[in-house]
């Protein structure tokens, strides 16, 4: 099994859906509120675990870009699960030492005295471990 | 009527109002909202990872003691509600998960996901009924036109979150006319308002919000109102020229039952 295997193969654990029920039919990225800003699409994110292209995948700025408002995972007609996929691909990154996206000492300037505690609680489980 | 009540971080912070408006109308309406003596964060967003356990213990244990006091569980916050409820499934259903987390906790009986959790919205709806609370109400907002926000977190996904239509939803619309307003439905009320994503990527968050208020005010709307102190939040930073306000939907509750002022003072 080459590496880009083995990763695609932990993709689908953690991802816990099986892309191969995709029909390609592309109705998670018309649906996604986050589609214009990102590289890969959440339909191209299933082909490339599909494919075992990984690389791509976990360099991709779409990892940052998807809010997990599961209107892809909604919406799939063949239960998917897009954006579990992409949450996966976000595990396999920020799992690594040093692969955080977001570092505690940046907090104090992003803060403003309206946001909501629950902004930060949620920008921390997704973006760092 | 008592029901547990998971209150979560940022309802006894940054969105006090929207717990003590909720607590107050509970009374009023014949319902107490108990707090559970120990909780912890939910961690404010689902671990989707079907590997990940850690993360989940802190709404097991809620979910735990509620069971104990053989109370359903009552949210307010849209995220805490939406941690519990899938957490509770992931209890009652994924094997995997339920072994893990008790072998982790070693609860006297093993927590299998018994307990009930259900939303402030919920327990009006399906609890006192919206028949029952147009009767109390005493100060009827008189047709204000008002849009129902309802984001993603309390819809989505529809089979977990069994919480309304999650394309089609009418809860808050329900809970408008019955308290004397006029809802007003418009297309981008259950998407998504950018979440987290406003504190790194802020303009995509504003694309995301400037569309929902531009939506509501071309159908009509004066105001918004919502369950989630994040919406509420990220609908505020709207560049939109629309900008409605928006207002938890416990204060208008509040001020429908008559109890607004005594809560907040004025």
């Amino acid at each position: 099994m080459t590496k880009a295997e083995k990763q695609a193969e932990l993709i689908r654990q953690i991802g816990g859906t099986d892309p191969y029920k995709c029909m390609k039919c592309g109705k998670c990225s018309a649906t996604c509120p986050s589609f214009d800003q990102m590289d890969i699409k959440p339909h191209q994110f299933v082909s490339c675990v599909l494919h075992d292209q990984i690389g791509r995948l976990v360099q991709s700025k779409s990892l940052w870009k998807c809010l997990s408002c599961f209107a892809c995972v909604e919406r799939c007609p063949r239960d998917v699960k897009p954006g579990k996929l992409i949450d996966a691909a976000r595990q396999l990154v920020i799992r690594q030492r040093g692969q955080d996206y977001l570092n505690p000492d940046q907090i104090p300037e992003l803060l403003d005295p309206e946001l909501p505690q629950q902004l930060l609680v949620s920008a921390f489980r997704r973006y760092r471990r | 009527m008592k029901y547990s009540y998971y209150p979560g971080c940022t309802v006894k912070n940054q969105a006090k109002e929207l717990d003590l408006y909720a607590r107050a109308c509970g009374e009023k309406l014949g319902f107490e909202l108990e707090e559970l003596s120990q909780w912890q964060c939910c961690g404010g967003v689902y671990p989707l990872g079907s590997d990940e356990i850690a993360t989940k213990l802190s709404s097991v244990r809620a979910l735990a003691e509620a069971k104990e006091k053989k109370q359903d569980l009552v949210t307010l916050c849209s995220a805490c509600h939406h941690v519990l409820k899938r957490v509770n499934d992931d209890m009652r259903c994924v094997e995997d998960i339920r072994v893990r987390a008790n072998n982790y906790l070693q609860p006297e009986s093993p927590y299998q996901g018994e307990t009930t959790v259900i939303h402030y919205l919920e327990v009006l709806r399906d609890r006192v009924g919206f028949d029952v609370l147009k009767e109390k109400v005493t100060h009827p907002l008189n047709g204000r036109k008002i849009g129902a926000y309802y984001g993603c977190l309390l819809l989505r996904p529809g089979k977990i979150m069994g919480f309304d239509d999650p394309e089609n939803p009418v809860i808050l619309e329900d809970l408008i006319r019955a308290l004397g307003g006029e809802p007003v439905v418009y297309p981008y009320r259950n998407e998504c308002c950018g979440g987290y994503l406003s504190l790194k990527e802020k303009e995509l968050s504003k694309s995301m919000t400037d569309r929902i208020m531009d939506s509501a005010e071309g159908f009509g709307a004066q105001m918004l109102i919502t369950a989630c102190p994040l919406c509420l939040y990220n609908l505020n930073q709207s560049t939109s020229g629309a900008k409605l306000p928006v207002r938890y939907f416990t204060e208008l509750l509040a001020e429908a039952l008559g109890v607004k002022e005594e809560v907040s003072g004025e």
